[in-house]
């Protein structure tokens, strides 16, 4: 089974972020990046799948130099080899540009199966995997918790709403977007980053893959939301603000 | 015309649906649109929008994404709606992408504002989980796809009218329809019902290890309250699934939310912001939790909650 993992990287969770002079973007200058945790999830699931049933994973992953890091690391958790398709300015790209360089970079390798992340922590938008199955005419299902391997199809279970789940099967090839947190992530060993260095890197530019992706969302700006509610700090050392903040539970909020 | 699209769930509407038709009311009338709600399946004559487009096949008794997108988009290519607004639900979030690829469009999902300006509608949406905003103009040609966020319009606020309902008949093959969906289920039989304590005391990622749990399971004691918390904690099996709150577990509405260690991922806020008081305790200043708090304590929670544990017993004797 040949697997397709498609991964991006994205500011470390914790990451302080502000805004940059042009007030379109963030300062990415001082930030930590690593891989979207739905998409660690999904290259986890890639890689029990390629264990179970033999085959192959590829990582595909859009993105500036930096994200050579995320691809090395993939590589060296297990992936046989990558693609990354470097581009700079990622984050002027909308969703259906982004889609149609996945599109054509996953291109003759015909996989039986590509799997993402639900979302990415940093954009959100959670729809490359739906609009990539969409380009490619594949079947898909999003936020998935288990997939089981058939003969010419495969088994999901979906989550639904409230503690509510599905089963869909549906024919291969197909996409599925995988939710976070449904395994338990691997850690690189170190015969796998050693082995990692050896790994074939396909890199790819916007020019080499020829395809119009002008984007139709402008981001005007960038900024802090306006807070809905007027929080009341709670200033002081820890006795302190615990003692306030008992005050605030007897006395206004009544639960003491 | 703004076409809304009303999800149901079940024998009811999903309850997202009649806001998403209250923001597309209000964008009609600052437009000058015609609004309409499309429905697929029973219900269309119980929606308070005076054009209400019903589709009903038996290959869409069940949802599949095919099946969705087949149906909507030839009532799109029929009607030529401007703006197409749909609930962001995980029903929406698994077809409305490929609808709107469709139309070579691109969906603005997860908007919490929009306004008309300058002819043209301005979206507003979340990045990095709700640490920024981002306002996003949407070029090209109609029909424009967005999907609203829950809690951001009111379904009170629907000028209710009574519903014209017109049948739209779409041309769907079986073999149109590549997955087979089974019926849905529950993992587990609900032993924790969180919507009806009035104190939750509720844990996230900030707790660090779950060893660390205890000291938060103190403080819940301590109130009277009962423990909560966001979906790593649960994921991890730190506490247990049927404990999250979120858009994946459970929406409550206690009189009091303590929030601890949690940043505040939409998905969380969408299971919790219905408190009627909501204390935040985090590390992080520009967490978005801060931006639902009534009271916020930015500090070290492995300072703060053994203090207030403290307090809380002493306070009640």
């Amino acid at each position: 089974m040949k697997i397709v993992v498609a991964i991006k990287q994205v500011p470390a969770r914790d990451s302080q972020l502000r805004v940059d002079d042009t007030g379109r973007w963030i300062q990415e200058a001082d930030l930590n990046f690593e891989i979207n945790e739905p998409d660690a999830y999904a290259l986890e699931e890639g890689l029990q799948l390629k264990e179970k049933n033999g085959g192959e994973v590829i990582a595909l992953c859009l993105g500036p130099g930096r994200a050579s890091s995320t691809i090395r690391e993939a590589l060296a958790k297990g992936a046989d080899r990558a693609i990354h398709i470097e581009e700079e300015s990622v984050a002027t790209l909308d969703t259906l540009g982004i889609a149609r360089l996945l599109a054509k970079a996953i291109g003759d390798e015909k996989p039986d199966l590509i799997l993402t992340g639900l979302q990415s922590d940093d954009l959100g938008y959670g729809q490359t995997g739906v609009v990539l199955a969409e380009l490619l005419g594949w079947a898909h299902s999003t936020i998935i918790m288990e997939v089981e391997v058939r003969n010419e199809s495969i088994r999901v279970k979906r989550e639904l709403e409230g503690g509510w789940f599905q089963h869909i099967e549906m024919p291969l090839p197909a996409v599925l977007t995988i939710q976070s947190g449904i395994s338990k992530l691997r850690y690189a060993s170190l015969m796998g980053i050693k082995k990692a260095k050896t790994k074939e890197v396909k890199r790819l530019t916007l020019e080499d893959l020829q395809v119009h992706a002008m984007s139709q969302t402008n981001v005007e700006r960038v900024y802090l939301p306006q807070k809905s509610k007027q929080t009341q700090l709670l200033e002081g050392p820890a006795k302190e603000v615990a003692a306030k903040l008992v005050e605030k539970l007897k006395f206004e909020a009544r639960v003491i | 015309m703004i076409l809304v699209f009303l999800e149901r769930s079940g024998s009811d509407f999903h309850r997202l649906s009649f806001e998403t038709l209250a923001a597309g009311q209000q964008l009609g009338a600052e437009m000058n649109l015609p609004v309409a709600a499309v429905v697929i399946g029973d219900g269309a004559s119980e929606v308070p929008n005076a054009t209400v487009f019903s589709i009903t096949h038996p290959l869409l008794a069940q949802y599949t994404a095919d099946g969705y997108t087949i149906a909507l988009e030839q009532l799109i290519r029929a009607k030529q709606p401007t703006y197409v607004l749909l609930p962001h639900t995980y029903t929406v979030r698994d077809f409305a992408p490929k609808l709107a690829t469709r139309f070579e469009r691109v969906l603005v999902s997860d908007v919490v504002a929009m306004r008309a300006e300058g002819g043209n509608l301005l979206l507003v949406r979340q990045l990095f989980q709700g640490k920024l905003n981002a306002d996003v103009r949407v070029s090209g040609v109609a029909p424009s796809f967005a999907s609203i966020q829950a809690g951001v319009y009111r379904s009170d606020q629907l000028q209710a009218a009574t519903a014209n309902v017109e049948e739209f008949s779409v041309a769907i093959e079986a073999s149109d329809i590549r997955s087979k969906p089974e019926e849905p289920f529950r993992e587990t039989v609900r032993a924790v019902d969180l919507s009806a304590a009035s104190v939750i005391v509720s844990v996230g990622r900030g707790i660090k290890e779950k060893e660390n749990i205890p000291m938060i399971q103190e403080l819940a004691s301590a109130l009277g309250a009962e423990l909560a918390a966001s979906r790593p904690i649960c994921d991890n099996g730190w506490l247990p699934m049927e404990r999250q709150v979120g858009s994946s577990g459970q929406t409550v509405a206690p009189k009091v939310y303590m929030a601890i260690g949690i940043s505040g991922a939409i998905q969380h806020l969408v299971g919790m912001k219905g408190a009627k008081t909501i204390v935040a305790i985090n590390k992080d200043a520009e967490a978005p939790i801060f931006e639902v708090a009534d009271y916020g304590i930015v500090g070290d929670l492995f300072e703060v909650v053994p203090a207030l544990t403290e307090a809380v017993k002493k306070a009640r004797g």
